[in-house]
């Protein structure tokens, strides 16, 4: 799963326009500098990447099953619907 | 403890400041009030030709014309409902405000279904109804003197959709010689002008949610200033198809269930088609023809947001809307209903509340603002000119079209919204906002007879 972590940690990095190694675990998608439709995007790069479905609402991001509140949570997230899929 | 003392001294001053220059800008609007406000008979008196509603049309989710669509917002019915068209099973969203069981045939022959798009069917229709209702036949100089300005966003998106599927997915390499004049933005208001013989000004407009705004308030402008007799406007939209819904889908702002706007347990959008098609006339014209005068346009605004391409701004709206009520010359206390532009979008509708909060100060806890987006969802392009239909409907039968689907009051939503029941009430005064994504906003102004 190692593998999963650092494709997503380079997505968000290449969404904030950031080094993959500034990117901590407990840190925010508002502390990395991603915006409510950064994080639309970022999803999006998630799904084709690994191709997954992600249920997220920008409407209301505290309320889906996905859980978007840190790096470590969206990742944890992402490991999940890849093991499912497999 | 100085820096903290001049401080204060400083905000005491501009404080001051500020009052000043209120007061200075009462006393200028107060007497643009005397100098313009003045009306002789059809007149501004600075030469403005006042406007006047002779004729109104639509079909939407809620029904095919006028008096079924007023009938449902009274009733606060819901026309959203399961998506019916090709593919709707690969959508993740699959609720709209679709005009149930359209059948082409039962309107149009052959020759024109080849040259109509969706949105352009649903303008004629729509217009039918206005020009029918108004009583007017452009002859002559009047055929001159009139034009067509409307609203779409997507134009002939069906037409697109259907055409690409076409070549992409089937592998053909020939299209019908007709895709082009069909999906163009503009062919609906083109087809206007040739049904009727409108040959003064007509374009099309296209800025998204505000569209049929910016096309109604062009249009009005057009009258008022003398450049046209008679104007057929609204907007037209239909975009419930495979490839118009799956686009809105990757913004992920679009509900799954319901379009619940200003509830705490909103959670986005619902599109709807259709359109609505007005008849904007010169008062003078009006009165001397002995016409119905539905409502009469007072004002009109229009701002840019200059920001954001998807977020509204609060101030942006807020200009939009103290523009159009001074265009208007209305005071805010004057305004007794606002049908909001509402998408049930957590971002929309609590930037929409803050944006009246501040333009209408102590005024806003006594007006009533519902969006009855709830009940025929966002026609997008065409939303503003069925959405002008409730505030008709607000003035002239002083009925208030409610905000269905209300669950929970938001602190962030906190006027009165109408929640899921009309209600009676005498307005003298209305707004219709229109925010579009891309910070362009349009709001008008209309008065009661």
């Amino acid at each position: 799963m190692t593998d999963v972590r650092d494709r997503i940690i380079q997505i968000i990095a290449d969404q904030a326009m950031l080094d993959p190694a500034e990117l901590k675990p407990d840190m925010s998608p508002q502390d990395i500098g991603i915006d409510s439709m950064g994080l639309v995007e970022s999803i999006f790069a998630i799904e084709e990447e690994f191709d997954i479905s992600v249920p997220f609402n920008a409407n209301e991001p505290e309320s889906s099953d996905f859980d978007v509140s840190t790096l470590g949570s969206i990742i944890n997230a992402v490991e999940k619907l890849v093991a499912e899929k497999a | 403890m100085n820096a903290k003392k001049s401080k204060t001294e400083k905000d005491a001053k501009s404080e001051r400041k500020t009052e000043k220059v209120k007061g200075k800008m009462k006393s200028a609007t107060s007497r643009a009030r005397n100098m313009l406000g003045r009306v002789i008979m059809g007149r501004h008196a600075n030469g403005m030709h006042r406007v006047a509603i002779t004729g109104m049309g639509t079909i939407n989710a809620l029904g095919r014309d006028v008096p079924s669509t007023f009938e449902a917002m009274r009733e606060g019915r819901c026309g959203i409902g399961p998506l019916d068209f090709r593919d709707v099973d690969r959508l993740a969203v699959r609720i709209g405000g679709q005009v149930r069981d359209w059948d082409a045939e039962a309107y149009f022959n052959r020759q024109q279904i080849v040259l109509y798009d969706k949105f352009t069917q649903f303008t004629l229709l729509a217009a039918r109804e206005a020009v029918e209702q108004s009583g007017l036949t452009f002859d002559g100089e009047l055929g001159l003197r009139s034009g067509v300005i409307l609203g779409t966003a997507a134009g002939g998106m069906n037409t697109w959709d259907e055409n690409y599927r076409t070549v992409y997915e089937e592998g053909k390499n020939r299209v019908h010689p007709f895709v082009v004049p069909k999906l163009m933005n503009n062919a609906a208001a083109s087809h206007l002008s040739m049904e009727y013989g409108l040959m003064g000004p007509s374009f099309t407009v296209a800025t998204a949610c505000a569209s049929s705004n910016h096309a109604m308030g062009m249009a009005f402008n057009m009258v008022r200033s003398g450049a046209a007799t008679a104007m057929l406007t609204g907007g037209s939209e239909a975009m419930l198809c495979f490839g118009g819904v799956k686009a809105w889908e990757g913004l992920r702002v679009m509900s799954k269930d319901a379009c619940r706007p200003f509830s705490a347990t909103r959670n986005g959008m619902v599109q709807g088609e259709g359109a609505g098609v007005f008849v904007f006339e010169d008062w003078e014209h009006a009165v001397a023809r002995g016409a119905d005068i539905l409502a009469e346009v007072v004002g009109f605004s229009m701002s840019a947001d200059a920001q954001d391409i998807v977020m509204p701004s609060a101030i942006g709206a807020e200009r939009a809307i103290t523009g159009a009520m001074l265009d208007a010359q209305l005071r805010p206390e004057e305004i007794g209903y606002i049908n909001a532009h509402g998408t049930g979008t957590a971002a929309n509708d609590k930037t929409e509340c803050a944006a009246v909060a501040h333009a209408f100060g102590p005024h806003a806890d006594r007006l009533m603002m519902s969006s009855t987006k709830s009940m025929h969802g966002h026609l997008i392009g065409g939303t503003g000119a069925v959405e002008l239909l409730a505030c008709i409907m607000a003035l002239r039968d002083g009925i208030i079209a409610p905000t269905i689907g209300y669950e929970e009051p938001d602190p962030e939503c906190a006027l009165d919204v109408v929640p899921n029941f009309a209600r009676e009430a005498r307005v003298e005064a209305v707004l219709s906002n229109a925010f579009a994504f891309g910070g362009l906003n349009a709001v008008i102004a209309l008065r009661r007879v």
